[in-house]
């Protein structure tokens, strides 16, 4: 199926925009269709969602925008701009943290201020103001050996931040943690993103947190991977515990969830009988 | 001397943070302890051979000979030419091992080229080398440095590689999002990924330097602590060989004890099982 979303109403020319991206894999003698003909839009300071089964080739969606991976066919504008690699103005969290081990806190956020050569006491600066954001100033000296896994992904989220980009591309960044760690990430990621404002497409197997967080959240299917369903989600922020808990957020859930669990097709058929002897 | 390499703490997975702000490891006490008693153990079983008649020196015969082989210089001479030759074969090998390992795990070119040559004299021992060292290079110390050079090259040019083709592609990937290009990867993320690779490379290196070394010197030389132990054996001169013995041990735990310390200082960051 393909789908083409143009951006919400009444805003202008799209921050992102996947135009018709297809990206095929050769296993062996077999090609595997990660992305077929995948088309959206994403407008300037959105929070945008992906949610759907593994295999619907979110992450490799999430890799081609971050020009990690390149598109088979079609392409991927940021900016007006075809992607071609990566680039400072384009943040990525990844789900592994990916915190660099030998680096403390401080350095590791200090990291891309560095590659762009900024002078040691600004750096200095900057860091320590989006360490205080996330929270972890008692542990700016700390090695992440010495982190919690939340506090890891909050020192990684400091370091998309520190670069200043645009564009926050969130690869289930929450995806190994804890229900409750979770629940309290997506507030604060909430928080922050209410004061720095960016465009952000975030990747999730949680429905909960796929409308929690959302302006919009994008349903995949698998096999081939594409676009299944767009959902709005038209509630104010800030949200919060109350939200949560609201009819509002409890219909949307139940309409992404069934967008995600019962896609045409793909509910899975009944294993061949064994026979016994 | 805790002779074992005991992991330095056990980090839970849950409870990072207390384990670390608590004290680290296990007493340390208990280790040395048992170490000691049994060097004890074993110099009384030594003791207790000779006292039975076996062929081999009373202890104290070992440690008068050794006195004299200090008072008259030769041991302190010995000990000087060796270590001087297992430092100058060893730096020089992992001098090219370490920027030809990680050219061999960053290019795939260098590393097509390089390797069967790498593999091809991994299966020669270095000490096979020797004879046609000597032939090509006269008996000076240069066949010596020589087979030292390539056993220490070979041990740590293996794992150099090693270590920078199994840096985390996610962290590769975290410096180029953050704008950090192929140069900076290298210095920045190469590098200090592979580092703790390097220094096991290294241990090992000088493992085999030094073992190389006393063969070496058991073959061809007028000094040192393999030689020395050729020359005594033509006299059925068993101290001197023991004394020999000895010394070559402590020196190859002293050095890896060293080299273990620059681990430890250098790899701390590590999460250790």
């Amino acid at each position: 199926m393909t789908t083409s979303n143009s951006p919400r109403p009444g805003t202008q020319a799209a921050k992102i925009s996947v135009q018709a991206v297809t990206k095929t894999f050769s296993l062996g003698r077999q090609t595997f269709t990660a992305l077929d003909q995948v088309s959206l839009d994403i407008a300037d300071n959105e929070f945008v969602t992906v949610v759907g089964p593994s295999g619907c080739g979110k992450s490799t969606l999430l890799n081609i925008l971050a020009g990690l991976e390149e598109p088979t066919e079609g392409q991927a504008i940021v900016d007006g701009t075809p992607v071609s690699g990566p680039g400072p103005e384009r943040g990525v969290i990844f789900q592994q943290y990916a915190l660099f081990p030998w680096l403390t806190v401080r350095k590791n956020v200090e990291f891309g201020l560095k590659t762009a050569r900024v002078p040691k006491a600004e750096r200095r600066e900057r860091a320590d103001y989006f360490i205080r954001m996330v929270g972890l100033e008692d542990f700016a000296d700390a090695l992440p050996k010495m982190l919690s896994g939340g506090m890891r992904q909050r020192c990684a989220i400091a370091r998309a931040y520190a670069v200043n980009p645009s564009i926050l591309l969130m690869d289930e960044p929450f995806g190994a943690l804890d229900a409750l760690t979770r629940v309290k990430l997506q507030e604060q990621l909430l928080d922050t993103w209410s004061k720095e404002q960016r465009t952000v497409m975030f990747i999730t197997h949680d429905v909960d947190e796929a409308v929690f967080l959302a302006n919009r959240v994008v349903v995949m299917a698998a096999r081939p991977g594409r676009i299944y369903d767009v959902i709005d989600v038209d509630l104010p922020y800030p949200r919060s515990e109350e939200f949560r808990l609201s009819p509002e957020f409890a219909a949307l859930r139940n309409r992404v969830w069934h967008s995600v669990y019962h896609q045409d097709g793909t509910t899975p058929s009944s294993p061949p009988a064994l026979t016994t002897a | 001397m805790a002779v074992i390499t005991e992991p330095a703490a056990k980090t839970g997975r849950d409870n990072r943070l207390a384990s670390s702000q608590t004290r680290r490891g296990r007493p340390r006490g208990l280790p040395l302890a048992l170490n000691a008693v049994s060097i004890a153990l074993g110099i009384g079983v030594w003791w207790a051979l000779a006292a039975l008649g076996v062929k081999v020196p009373q202890p104290i015969e070992v440690v008068s000979r050794a006195r004299d082989l200090l008072a008259d210089g030769t041991l302190e001479n010995d000990i000087l030419v060796s270590l001087g030759r297992v430092l100058a074969g060893f730096v020089l090998g992992t001098a090219v091992a370490i920027p030809v390992g990680f050219l061999m795990g960053w290019y795939g070119v260098v590393r097509g080229l390089v390797e069967p040559w790498i593999q091809f004299f991994r299966t020669i021992p270095p000490l096979a080398i020797i004879p046609l060292a000597i032939v090509l290079m006269g008996i000076d110390e240069a066949p010596k440095i020589f087979v030292i050079f390539l056993a220490a090259f070979l041990a740590c040019v293996i794992s150099t590689f090693q270590g920078v083709v199994s840096v985390d592609r996610t962290l590769i990937n975290a410096a180029r999002v953050l704008g950090t290009r192929d140069a900076g990867i290298f210095a920045r993320v190469v590098v200090p990924a592979s580092t703790p690779f390097i220094l096991v490379g290294m241990r090992v290196g000088l493992g085999s330097a030094w073992a190389t070394l006393v063969a070496a010197e058991l073959i061809a030389a007028q000094q040192g602590l393999g030689y020395r132990m050729q020359n005594a054996q033509l006299y059925y001169d068993l101290p001197t060989i023991f004394v020999g013995l000895i010394s070559i041990g402590i020196l190859g735990l002293l050095m890896d004890r060293v080299l273990l310390v620059a681990e430890r200082r250098l790899t701390g960051w590590q999460e250790r099982r």
